[in-house]
């Protein structure tokens, strides 16, 4: 199962255990991290699980598709390394990864 | 029974936020959420898309882990319905007697389906598509049916016509009035989604009267129509809206009829007794102020902080942009804004490229825009609508310059 280091809105760097098949904003759900809201349940139709992530892992997850781009958009957070969480399949190739919780809108 | 600071009734999407923003909101005092569904809170929209598919499992719709409740002390009291609401004691009484006494009450029931009443209403293989255990029971039926009528051409109806379809189904989907989305959507809206279901093999009769549901062996067989005609069906659909669930509170003395009336901060007329989700009736600032239920997550939702907000004594108005979405095949729908009442609608983008965006007026102000796999055009479209902007038609229409560069004249 990945492992994931996740930086709260307040700082706090929590690591987790992903369960398999998921994607990143279930993990981070899953684990009781209570900051994205989510509230389209990843299918990538909202912003609101945008988190920021570590650009050494940029080359490692899923190319970002049009709409995941657009919808990013919408952020007035929006940095370089933006991406929605539900869009970050967790495999083992993205083991250890480190995303940090973007600011609610 | 153990009596609470905060009771929430109803565990959909606006309970659950309601619990989830007050502890958010550092609220210490105790909280339970009564739902009268035996399920964890759980999110609502992948019953007649995702879960329906079986493309994902039910613990991935979970709203919050379970340990979630427990750990931030949020009492489950679970498969119980509040019959009864006592406000001057403040008290409120359940299906099996029990009382519970609260401070302040959120009633987030949400509705229930709206049934027919026509003969054979009742047969078995006859559903809606309100709650996971409506999903299973279709789930577990399905192997043996081969004919599914749906009945009822809004979203609901349309996304479980899609995914029957990709099932291999033979679907027939009826809808009363001469379009689909009627209640909801442009013509232009209806005539493509019409379109693309037909494209897809689904049957759909538009003005279609029902006139009973045959069975045999009390079990669901046809849909008999007022022509005399009958569809045979192993299965039928029932997607016509919902009843929302109030009659405690009305009982109680809370203002309403279609639904209970709430002000900007969602209280009801009665003290300590708030009301968010599908069941608030409330003045909307996207619906020319005019007194609406909204059923969608996003409104749930919001008004679930605005509640939050409301009980720690940080009150803010609601006065969120409503949006919503849709998936049906591959296509997603995304909407921002209120339709109701427009004057004008111009069409940005062409609908034969499966890419395009309807965009209503009400007296040359932008007010909504329903995006067909058209995201850009429903980002850069919810600032037309928070601005009311008024915008040439003509230059709305041309989709070649994005809607962000277009500002009011």
């Amino acid at each position: 199962m990945p492992q994931l280091v996740v930086t709260t809105r307040e700082g706090e760097e929590k690591t987790i255990e992903a369960g398999s098949g998921l994607n990143a904003m279930e993990a981070i759900r899953d684990a009781g991290i209570d900051e994205l809201l989510a509230l389209c349940g990843g299918c990538c139709s909202c912003a609101t699980c945008h988190v920021y992530v570590d650009p050494a892992f940029a080359d490692r997850l899923p190319a970002m598709s049009e709409d995941e781009n657009d919808l990013l958009d919408s952020s007035e957070h929006r940095q370089a390394t933006s991406r929605l969480s539900c869009q970050i399949v967790l495999t083992e190739d993205v083991e250890g990864l480190r995303l940090t919780i973007a600011p609610e809108d | 029974m153990t009596d609470y600071d905060v009771l929430i009734v109803g565990g959909g999407h606006g309970g659950a936020q309601a619990a989830i923003a007050l502890r958010q909101e550092k609220f210490e005092g105790s909280i339970a959420i009564v739902g009268d569904e035996p399920e964890l809170p759980y999110e609502r929209p992948p019953l007649s898309k995702e879960y329906l598919s079986g493309d994902k499992t039910f613990d991935r719709i979970l709203i919050r882990p379970e340990k979630f409740w427990e750990e931030r002390e949020i009492s489950m009291l679970l498969g119980q319905r509040v019959t009864a609401v006592d406000p001057a004691a403040h008290r409120v009484t359940l299906a099996d007697g029990t009382s519970i006494g609260y401070g302040k009450l959120i009633w987030a029931a949400g509705g229930d389906p709206r049934r027919l009443t026509c003969d054979g209403h009742d047969l078995a293989g006859v559903h809606s598509v309100r709650t996971r255990a409506h999903v299973d029971q279709m789930m577990r039926e399905l192997d043996g049916v081969e004919q599914v009528v749906v009945i009822g051409g809004g979203y609901i109806g349309l996304e479980a016509a899609a995914v029957l379809r990709k099932f291999g189904k033979q679907v027939t989907l009826l809808e009363a009035l001469d379009r689909v989305l009627a209640r909801v959507a442009g013509e232009p809206l209806s005539r493509f989604y019409e379109a693309e279901h037909r494209a897809h093999g689904v049957d759909v009769r538009l003005g279609a009267a029902v006139n009973a549901l045959e069975g045999d062996g009390g079990k669901v067989i046809g849909v008999r129509m007022a022509d005399g005609s009958v569809l045979p069906a192993q299965m039928v659909i029932v997607g016509i809206g919902i009843i929302p669930s109030v009659a405690p509170l009305l009982e109680a003395g809370a203002k309403g009829a279609n639904g209970v009336e709430v002000d900007a901060l969602c209280r009801t007329s009665l003290p300590d007794v708030y009301a968010i989700g599908d069941c608030a009736l409330h003045a909307n600032r996207y619906a020319a102020g005019a007194e609406i239920r909204l059923e969608s997550v996003q409104n749930a939702n919001d008004q679930a902080k605005v509640v939050a907000r409301s009980i720690m004594g940080t009150d803010a108005d609601y006065d969120a942009v409503p949006w919503f979405w849709s998936n049906q095949y591959d296509l997603r729908l995304q909407t921002v804004g209120l339709s109701s009442g427009f004057d004008q609608t111009v069409l940005r983008g062409d609908p034969a490229t499966r890419s395009f965006s309807l965009i209503y007026l009400r007296e040359g102000r932008v007010i909504a825009l329903d995006c067909v796999n058209a995201v850009k055009d429903y980002v850069q479209g919810k600032a037309l609508v928070v601005d009311g902007a008024r915008i040439d038609p003509a230059r709305l229409a041309d989709a070649s310059v994005p809607l962000k560069e277009l500002v009011a004249a």
